[in-house]
C-alpha cells in the first residue's frame, strides 16, 4: 500500500464500477498516450518512515547549527530566544492544517489570531492599519515602493544605500517592469548615516518617496527623523521605512517619527533561524493607505445575533476579486508565521520586548567596546547602533570564521561577500550570547590577529 | 449550542504579569545612552499576560478551526490533502531550524544537499531542468517565471512583446502577476467542451505575445487534450509557454509538463506536495526552466564545486535578480522532500490515479443532483454550476456551502472559475478514503432534498459554529482592523 492512500483494492474496484471502468489507467484515457510516462520517474526507493527519519538526520548531523554554537551573525535574520509555548501552540494541527479562512464560521481561531496580529503590528510600528502578513522583509520593502509609486503616481524613488543589500536587489526585481528610477542615495561613510542635506538636494519634483532601513543594514539607528520626515513630506513624497520590529522595545516607532509606509522582517519575534525562511514580512500604513495594502487584512464585524465575527475584509483589493487591476498578486502569505509572532509578542509583552532590545542593545555594546580595545580591529561608524554593528578586522576575516568555528562559535558575516572591503566585517548580538562567549570572541579575534601578523607573506 | 466569544489578548491580562524568562544581563545596561531624540518614552500598549493565559487563549482559539486533522476538505484547486507528522519531525530538526542563512557554506552541506535532491527530483518529474526554492508561493512563482519571459525576450532584443494570454477560467493570481511583471493581460475563451478554444488563441497569437500562462488539467479539472497542438502554436508565434502547477496533482507521476511543451512553471510545494497551509502560508512556489532560461534564475543556486561540496552561486549576470532576502522558505521544501522520498516515483503515480479516481466517484455520484459545468470525465476536480438549483428554488451556492458546514463539512470551492455560475468546485485529494467520500456525498444528497422541503435549514446556516454568517458588507464599509478600532467605537 502506498503511504497516505487509503484505498484497498476492493475500494478501487467498487468505485471504478461506479463509473463504468476497470481499471485504474483508464481514469487517464483523455491524455495523450505519447506524454504518459512508460515508468515511473526514478526517485529512489520510497523510505518507511523509519529509514526517512534516519536518512535525514544523517544530512542534519552535516550542518553546523547554532543550537551547538553562539552565533554572531545577522544582516537580516537574528537568534532571539524562542518561548517553548510559541511552538507549542503553533504546532496545534487546527493551526497548522487548517486552510485559509475563506469560510469564517469555521475559521475564527485563524481569523482571531490574524486580527491580534495587525493589532499587535500597528503598536510596534505605530501605525494605523497593518496587513495579514507579506513573504519577508526584502519583498514587503518592494511591495511598499510600488504602492507610493502607485499613490503618488511619481517614477522616482530614493533608496538609502545603507538598505540591506539583498533587500536593494529585491527592490529592483520587482521595480524593474514598471520604469520606476531608483537612486541610491549614498551614506555617511563617517557615521554610516544618511546626511539630511544629501537629501534635501536628492529629493526631485517626480520623488515618489525616501526609503530607509531602521537600523540600517550596519545596525545603525539613523538619526534627524524628525528633519528627515519635515523635508520629505515637504516634498509631497512619502517616507517608507524599512523597521526591526524588536527596537520598539526601546525605540521611537517609526510612525511615531512621521512614516506613511512601515515594512520589515518579523523573523526575530519568535521565527526559527530555518536555513533563510519560512520568514515574515510585514507592511503597515497610515488610514489614508488602507485601501493599497496588498494581501489579505481581517476586519471585526458581527453575525446576525450580534457575536464578535473576525472576516477577510476589503477583498476588492485582491487578485481573486480584481485580477489584474488588484494592488498586488499575493494569495498564499506567511499566516502560520504570523501566529508565532502574536505568540511571541502574547509571551513577551512590552516589559519582555524592552528586556530583549534592552539586553541584545547591552551586549552589543559591550562586546564593540572590548573588540576595540583589544587592538585587532578598527572603528568604521561612529553613528549609534542597536544589536548590530559593524568593523574592520586587522586579521584575515576567512581565519577568523573558521577558528572561530574550530571553537564552536558562527563568526559574524564578511562583508566582502556582500561587495564591501576584504576587512570589513558585521556582528549581531542579541540577549542569548553569554558574556563568556563574547570574551572567547575576543580572544580567538586578537589570537589570530597576532598570528597573521608574525606569520610568513 | 455555540463556542463562548474569546476575548482578545488586548482585552486580557494585568499590568506587572509576565510570561517571558530570560537570564539575567551579564553585563552594563548600557540602554540609557540612547539618545532622547530616538529613545521611546511613550508606552506602546502591548498587554501584559501570564503563560497560562496566554495558553488558554490559543487553545481555545484553535479550537475554532476547522483543519484536514479535523475533517474533510474538498476545497477544489487547493489540494488539501493530509500533512505527514514525520515530515514536520524532520523540519524540526535542530541541526535544520538553527541554521542561519549566512553561515559559511562548509557548515551548511546538509541543508544544500536537501536543496540540490529536490531540485533533482522535482525536475525529474515535471521535465523541467533546474528550479529555484526562492518564490514563497505560488503568486510570487508565477512572477518570477513571467519575469524570466520577460528577460529571455530582452536577451533577443524583442522589446515588442507585451502581452500574456491567460485562459478566462484563470485563477486571478494569473492576471494579478502578469501586471506585476509588467504585462497586459488578454483572456481567451473556453469552448464548450471546457477547453481552450484554438481559433480564439490564434487570434490572440502575434509577435506582442510573450507568452502563455495555462494550468494543466485546467480549473474546470478538464485535461487539455489539445496541449501539443497549443504549445506549438505559441511557440511559432514566438511565445514562450508558462505552467502554473496548481493542479499538478491529477498528473504527477504521469505525466510531465515539461514534455508537453511548456518553458517554465511552478509547483505549489503546499498543495501537491502536502506541506501544511498554516492558515494561510507559509507555502512555497518552486519555478523550474527548461536550460535555455536557466541563466535568468533569480540568485544564488546550488552548485556542486569538483570536490563534490554544495555552495551558493552568485556569479549569474543575467539573473533577473531576487525576490526574497534569502533563499525561500527552506523549511517548506525540507518538508516535501520528506515527501517524496516516503512515495517515491511509483508512491506518486498512486497519489494522482487516486486522487482522479476519488475525484471522479464524487462526479458520478452527484451528477443526478447538480449539473457538472462540462459533460466529461474530470481528473482530480469536478466542478459543478448550481444555475439550476438558484433558478429553481431561490437556492445559492453559498446556502450549500453553509449548510455542509452545519452537516460537519467544509465547504467545496465557491464561484471559481468565474466563467461557471454558482461554481461548486470539490477537489477531494487521494488521502481520503471511500467511506468519508461516501459521507459526503449523503451530505449533499440530503441539502439536495432540504432545498426542495425546508430551505429556511440552508438559509440560516450555520447554526452549530461559534458564529453564524458574519456581515461581510459592514466590515467593508466600516474597517475595524485593529484592537484600537474597537476601543474607539466604544468612544
Amino acid at each position: 500500500m502506498t503511504k497516505y492512500i487509503p484505498h484497498t483494492s476492493e475500494d478501487e474496484q467498487k468505485m471504478l464500477a461506479e463509473m463504468g471502468l476497470t481499471r485504474m489507467s483508464e481514469l487517464f484515457s483523455e491524455i495523450p498516450a505519447d506524454l504518459m510516462l512508460e515508468e515511473e520517474p526514478d526517485l529512489g526507493p520510497a523510505l518507511s518512515e523509519y529509514e526517512l527519519r534516519q536518512y535525514f538526520r544523517k544530512l542534519a548531523r552535516q550542518n553546523v547549527a547554532g543550537d551547538n554554537a553562539a552565533i554572531f551573525l545577522g544582516a537580516g535574520s537574528y537568534d532571539h530566544y524562542i518561548p517553548a509555548a510559541v511552538s507549542a501552540l503553533a504546532g496545534r494541527s487546527e493551526f497548522t492544517t487548517a486552510y485559509t479562512p475563506y469560510q469564517p464560521e469555521i475559521s475564527q481561531g485563524t481569523l482571531q489570531a490574524i486580527f491580534e496580529f495587525q493589532s499587535y503590528m500597528t503598536l510596534l510600528t505605530g501605525m494605523d492599519v497593518s496587513n495579514a502578513s507579506m513573504y519577508d522583509g526584502a519583498m514587503s520593502l518592494a511591495e511598499a515602493v510600488l504602492m507610493a509609486r502607485a499613490q503618488s503616481r511619481r517614477d522616482h524613488v530614493l533608496l538609502a544605500a545603507n538598505i540591506h543589500p539583498l533587500y536593494l536587489e529585491t527592490i529592483k526585481t520587482y521595480c524593474v517592469p514598471h520604469g520606476i528610477t531608483l537612486d541610491l542615495l549614498a551614506y555617511n561613510e563617517t557615521s554610516g548615516m544618511l546626511d539630511t542635506e544629501s537629501i534635501r538636494s536628492a529629493l526631485k519634483e517626480d520623488t515618489a518617496a525616501l526609503v530607509v532601513a531602521l537600523p540600517s543594514f550596519h545596525g545603525i539607528m539613523q538619526e534627524n527623523l524628525e528633519e528627515i520626515t519635515s523635508l520629505v513630506h515637504n516634498n509631497k513624497s512619502l517616507f517608507i521605512v524599512s523597521w526591526d520590529p524588536t527596537a520598539a522595545g526601546l525605540y521611537k516607532t517609526p510612525g511615531s517619527l512621521g512614516a506613511d509606509i512601515v515594512t520589515g522582517e518579523a523573523q526575530s519575534l519568535g521565527q526559527d533561524l530555518n536555513f533563510g525562511g519560512p520568514y515574515l514580512g510585514f507592511i503597515a500604513v497610515t488610514e489614508k493607505l488602507m485601501r493599497r495594502l496588498p494581501g489579505r487584512i481581517v476586519g471585526l464585524s458581527e453575525d446576525k445575533d450580534g457575536r464578535r465575527a473576525y472576516v477577510l475584509t476589503l477583498q476588492a483589493r485582491e487578485q481573486h476579486i480584481r485580477r489584474d487591476k488588484a494592488t498586488s498578486n499575493i494569495c498564499t502569505n506567511q499566516g502560520l508565521n504570523a501566529l508565532r509572532a502574536v505568540i511571541y509578542l502574547a509571551f513577551t509583552g512590552e516589559s519582555g520586548l524592552r528586556e530583549v532590545a534592552k539586553q541584545s542593545y547591552s551586549k552589543a555594546h559591550y562586546l564593540y567596546d572590548e573588540l576595540l580595545a583589544s587592538g585587532a580591529w578598527e572603528k568604521r561608524f561612529d553613528g549609534p547602533f542597536y544589536k548590530e554593528f559593524s568593523l574592520f578586522y586587522r586579521g584575515d576575516c576567512k581565519l577568523l570564521n573558521q577558528a572561530l568555528l574550530d571553537e564552536g562559535i558562527i563568526g559574524g558575516l564578511r562583508l566582502s561577500r556582500v561587495g564591501d572591503d576584504e576587512s570589513a566585517y558585521l556582528i549581531a548580538v542579541t540577549e542569548k550570547r553569554s558574556r563568556e562567549d563574547m570574551d572567547r570572541f575576543v580572544k580567538i579575534a586578537s589570537t589570530v590577529y597576532s598570528a597573521g601578523k608574525g606569520g610568513p607573506k | 449550542m455555540r463556542l463562548k466569544s474569546e476575548a482578545l489578548l488586548f482585552e486580557q491580562g494585568q499590568e506587572g504579569r509576565q510570561a517571558w524568562s530570560l537570564p539575567a544581563l551579564d553585563c552594563e545596561d548600557r540602554s540609557s545612552e540612547i539618545k532622547p531624540e530616538l529613545a521611546r518614552s511613550e508606552k506602546l500598549g502591548l498587554p501584559a499576560l501570564s503563560e497560562l493565559e496566554v495558553v488558554r487563549h490559543f487553545t481555545a482559539l484553535s479550537q475554532k478551526n476547522y483543519s484536514i486533522d479535523g475533517g474533510f476538505y474538498p476545497l477544489g484547486s487547493c489540494t488539501m490533502k493530509y500533512n505527514p507528522k514525520i515530515n514536520e519531525e524532520v523540519a524540526s530538526l535542530s541541526a535544520f531550524s538553527s541554521l542561519h542563512p549566512l553561515q559559511e557554506s562548509s557548515t551548511v552541506q546538509g541543508a544544500l544537499a536537501v536543496l540540490d535532491e529536490l531540485e533533482r527530483h522535482l525536475s525529474s518529474l515535471t521535465g523541467f531542468d533546474r528550479f529555484t526554492f526562492q518564490p514563497s508561493a505560488g503568486a510570487q512563482g508565477e512572477l518570477v517565471g513571467l519575469l524570466t519571459i520577460r528577460a529571455y525576450h530582452e536577451s533577443r532584443g524583442d522589446n515588442s512583446r507585451t502581452k500574456i494570454l491567460v485562459p478566462d477560467a484563470a485563477h486571478g493570481t494569473n492576471p494579478a502577476s502578469a501586471t506585476s511583471a509588467g504585462f497586459k493581460t488578454v483572456e481567451i475563451k473556453s469552448d464548450s467542451r471546457g477547453n481552450m478554444d484554438l481559433d480564439a488563441l490564434k487570434a490572440a497569437l502575434g509577435d506582442d505575445v510573450a507568452g502563455l500562462m495555462l494550468t494543466n488539467p485546467n480549473t474546470l479539472g478538464l485535461f487539455e487534450t489539445n496541449i501539443l497542438e497549443i504549445t506549438r502554436l505559441v511557440h511559432e508565434a514566438g511565445g514562450l509557454l508558462y505552467y502554473d502547477g496548481a493542479n499538478a496533482n491529477a498528473i504527477i507521476g504521469q505525466c510531465r509538463p515539461g514534455d508537453m511543451g511548456f518553458d517554465v512553471c511552478h509547483l505549489n510545494l503546499h498543495k501537491t506536495f502536502s506541506t501544511p497551509h498554516g492558515g494561510g502560508g507559509p507555502g512555497s512556489g518552486p519555478v523550474g526552466v527548461k536550460e535555455f532560461l536557466v541563466p535568468f534564475l533569480p540568485k544564488p543556486m546550488v552548485e556542486k564545486d569538483d570536490n563534490g561540496n554544495f555552495y551558493w552561486d552568485d556569479n549569474r549576470p543575467a539573473s533577473i535578480g531576487k525576490v526574497h532576502a534569502f533563499y525561500g522558505n527552506f523549511a517548506v521544501a525540507l518538508r516535501a522532500l520528506a515527501y517524496i522520498k516516503s512515495l517515491g516515483g511509483g508512491g506518486l503515480r498512486e497519489v494522482s490515479s487516486h486522487a482522479v479516481l476519488n475525484a471522479n466517484y464524487i462526479r458520478v455520484k452527484l451528477q443526478d443532483d447538480w449539473e457538472p459545468a462540462v459533460n466529461r470525465s474530470s481528473m482530480h476536480e469536478v466542478v459543478f454550476s448550481g444555475r439550476k438549483q438558484k433558478h429553481k428554488y431561490g437556492v445559492t451556492t453559498l446556502d450549500v456551502a453553509k449548510r455542509l458546514i452545519d452537516l460537519g463539512y467544509h465547504p467545496p470551492t465557491m464561484y471559481f472559475p468565474l466563467i461557471v455560475e454558482e461554481a461548486l468546485m470539490i477537489e477531494p485529494t487521494e488521502t481520503e478514503s471511500k467511506e468519508t467520500l461516501d459521507s459526503f456525498i449523503a451530505a449533499m444528497k440530503q441539502i439536495s432534498r432540504e432545498m426542495k422541503e425546508s430551505p429556511e435549514l440552508l438559509k440560516e446556516a450555520p447554526v452549530k459554529q461559534p458564529i453564524g454568517r458574519p456581515d461581510e458588507a459592514r466590515a467593508a464599509r466600516l474597517p475595524r482592523l485593529t484592537f484600537a478600532a474597537l476601543s474607539k467605537d466604544k468612544d
